[in-house]
């Protein structure tokens, strides 16, 4: 039994659908995370679970019961925003019992859960303090508070830390993170834009684009076999480089041929067999290529180098399209220096051209 | 050398510009409070001063009685109980009136900006075009309305006028400040368990102040400066200040008391009066609201 189940969802915003016919399936106790651009329909899916909006056609189960119609107190849900939406003029405390008030729950039990999602949050110093007294880390962390006092079974985040600066923001994921492993079978569906967010966090990511489900996979598998092109550009930050070529057939097995540069697909998992003569994009991680004394591909010039403490970033071209390697920070390399580049073909990618699929 | 000094010419403050703008500024100043300052001497005039026609002079003997009498003793028509019957009545129509249309508005706008009532806009067009309509096309249709009702010429009648016609300067009023604050927190609050009332209650309206006052300020001086909606509904017993002021002006016999005149609309006059110059300060600031990030 999965935890929430959307069934063949349809949203409508009078007469533009956003989803026809989404389904997803998540399980008890995991860590869900829905990325992509903005625009994507990531927030759109967040709410439809919430039950703040309603949807057109389609089912959405939480917890094994059918709760499409329910309210959104109802569903054994709670979230978190962007904006941390803390009533104003309540103070922390009174922001994080308010559901249990208006749920009617008995006084000493409200101090008591309170009282442990603050302490569990450290924030019990700020209990007493308004939300216009506390800093924005302090204000999330209230806004966590809010959602853990009402004891869900499901916890929706709505780009919790896109409004917080990086420090910050590392650190809060790192408790949101905490969090989940502490509470155990707690399931968690996380919205989010940032690629970095993805990875650290989530069991599963789901990658979204146009309201279209690209890819349902671990960080891993999509990290390492994106589905199509979109996947492979949108996840990994210096991005994938892309080379467009032509797959021809040989004695030794199927390989790719791009201007001068080639590279035999021995090593490779085709996901159906290869046709010589079809135009395909080869992509391959910064990371994944090296800097050799003789590599498979020569003749390249370093154009720019970013040196950025732990590894270092080189730009470089061979006339006919620029490159980016990752290599060690402490490769030193200077403007215009020949290098040649090496190319496992175990770590790369293969797309059709047309289509932008997976090969 | 200082390295410290600023470099090249001080700038000037005062530029033949700006004495322009303080030039205009102060005659258009003057243009405005020259009534004014006429009918406060004139007030306080005996009306043997008066009679000499010299309106700007100051009053060469000081005397509050055109006050007094303007209060308490001038004739409205038969009766000569001066314009205090009429501020009383002025007062108990206002009360109940502001009131009720602000509840009215403030929980019309939330209706309409939070919870995507079918068809809100529609709604919300119609009833701004009620504000558009001018207001002696109902007269006739309302006074027959409520006098089928029995309500015509009662204190209900002129408050119920008075809520509806304000309702859709007040729905507007609410529904946009309502439209600023972000529509997170509403999703919180609904998330949390709120209903309709307790989060219009303990979330919304809690946040509405500067608005509330906004709202306040319109409505007081709107129904206290009201005139034809008090004459045609209000009936005789609960005739407003202005229509009152209107019997004092033109009920005179032999001599015009210029003095009791101006003084009545002076005591007409003070209440809206007295709301701008407390409020001034909020009144922007209601204004400015939702312009600048919290």
């Amino acid at each position: 039994m999965s935890a929430v189940s959307v069934r063949d969802v349809t949203v409508a915003f009078e007469a533009f659908r956003v989803f026809d016919g989404l389904s997803l399936d998540i399980e008890e106790g995991e860590f869900i995370v829905l990325l992509g651009p903005s625009g994507c329909g990531k927030s759109t899916l967040l709410n439809a679970i919430a039950g703040l909006l309603d949807v057109a056609s389609g089912q959405i189960w939480i917890g094994g019961k059918n709760v499409t119609w329910e309210e959104p107190k109802d569903r054994g849900i709670a979230m978190v925003f962007q904006s941390y939406a803390l009533y104003p003029r309540m103070s922390v405390r009174e922001n994080m019992s308010f559901g249990l008030r208006m749920a009617k729950t008995p006084k000493p039990e409200i101090e008591r859960r309170v009282n442990q999602a603050a302490e569990l949050l450290q924030i019990t110093h700020l209990l007493d303090r308004r939300p216009d007294q506390l800093s924005g880390g302090q204000r999330q962390r209230v806004a966590i508070g809010r959602a853990l006092v009402r004891d869900a079974a499901v916890f929706l985040f709505d780009e919790p830390l896109s409004n917080l600066d990086a420090k910050l923001r590392n650190e809060l994921r790192v408790e949101i993170k905490r969090l989940h492993a502490r509470l155990g079978k707690t399931t968690m569906v996380y919205v989010t834009h940032d690629q970095i967010e993805a990875m650290t966090l989530a069991d599963r990511i789901v990658v979204l684009k146009e309201q279209k489900v690209q890819q349902i996979g671990s960080p891993d598998e999509i990290y390492r076999r994106p589905a199509n092109l979109f996947v492979a550009g949108f996840v990994g930050s210096p991005q994938m480089n892309f080379v467009k070529g032509r797959i021809e057939g040989s004695g030794a097995g199927p390989e790719f041929v791009s201007g001068k540069r080639r590279l035999s697909l021995a090593g490779y998992q085709f996901t159906d067999a290869p046709q010589p003569g079809r135009e395909v994009v080869l992509g391959v991680r910064p990371e994944h290529l090296d800097i050799l004394e003789a590599g498979t591909w020569p003749d390249f010039k370093v154009d720019i180098v970013e040196p950025m403490g732990a590894d270092t970033v080189i730009w470089c071209s061979d006339g006919e399209g620029s490159i980016q390697v990752r290599t060690s920070g402490s490769k030193r390399t200077a403007r215009g220096e020949a290098l040649s580049v090496g190319v496992d073909p175990a770590q790369i990618s293969l797309f059709a051209a047309d289509s932008g699929d997976r090969l | 050398m200082n390295a410290a000094q600023p470099q090249g010419r001080r700038p000037r403050r005062l530029t033949p510009g700006r004495i322009g703008v303080y030039v205009f500024l102060i005659s258009a100043a003057l243009f405005f409070l020259l009534p004014l300052w006429i009918m406060v001497v004139t007030s306080l005039k005996p009306m043997e001063e008066i009679r000499l026609g010299n309106i700007l002079a100051l009053p060469q003997m000081l005397t509050f009685e055109a006050w007094s009498k303007a209060w308490s003793s001038a004739c409205t028509g038969l009766e000569c109980h001066g314009i205090s019957v009429g501020f009383w009545n002025s007062v108990r129509i206002l009360i109940p009136s502001v009131i009720f249309s602000i509840i009215a508005g403030a929980i019309n706008g939330y209706a309409l900006s939070f919870w995507r009532v079918k068809g809100a806009n529609i709604l919300f067009g119609v009833l701004l075009l009620g504000a558009f309509i001018p207001y002696q096309v109902f007269l006739y249709p309302l006074v027959r309305i409520f006098s089928m009702t029995g309500i015509y010429n009662s204190l209900t009648c002129i408050v119920l006028v008075h809520v509806i016609f304000g309702l859709p300067t007040m729905t507007l009023l609410f529904r946009n400040y309502y439209a600023g604050l972000p529509i997170e927190l509403f999703k919180a609050a609904r998330i949390d368990g709120g209903g309709f009332w307790s989060i219009f209650f303990q979330v919304i309206l809690p946040m509405s102040t500067p608005i509330l006052v906004v709202a306040t300020i319109l409505q007081v001086t709107g129904i206290w400066n009201d005139f034809i909606f008090g004459l045609t509904f209000a009936g005789r017993e609960n005739l407003p200040m202005t229509v009152q002021l209107n019997n004092i002006v033109h009920s005179t016999q032999g001599e015009r008391a210029y003095n009791v005149d101006m003084a009545a609309t002076m005591l007409a006059a003070l209440v809206p009066l007295v709301i701008y110059f407390v409020s001034g300060r909020w009144f922007v600031r209601g204004i400015a609201a939702g312009a600048v990030k919290g």
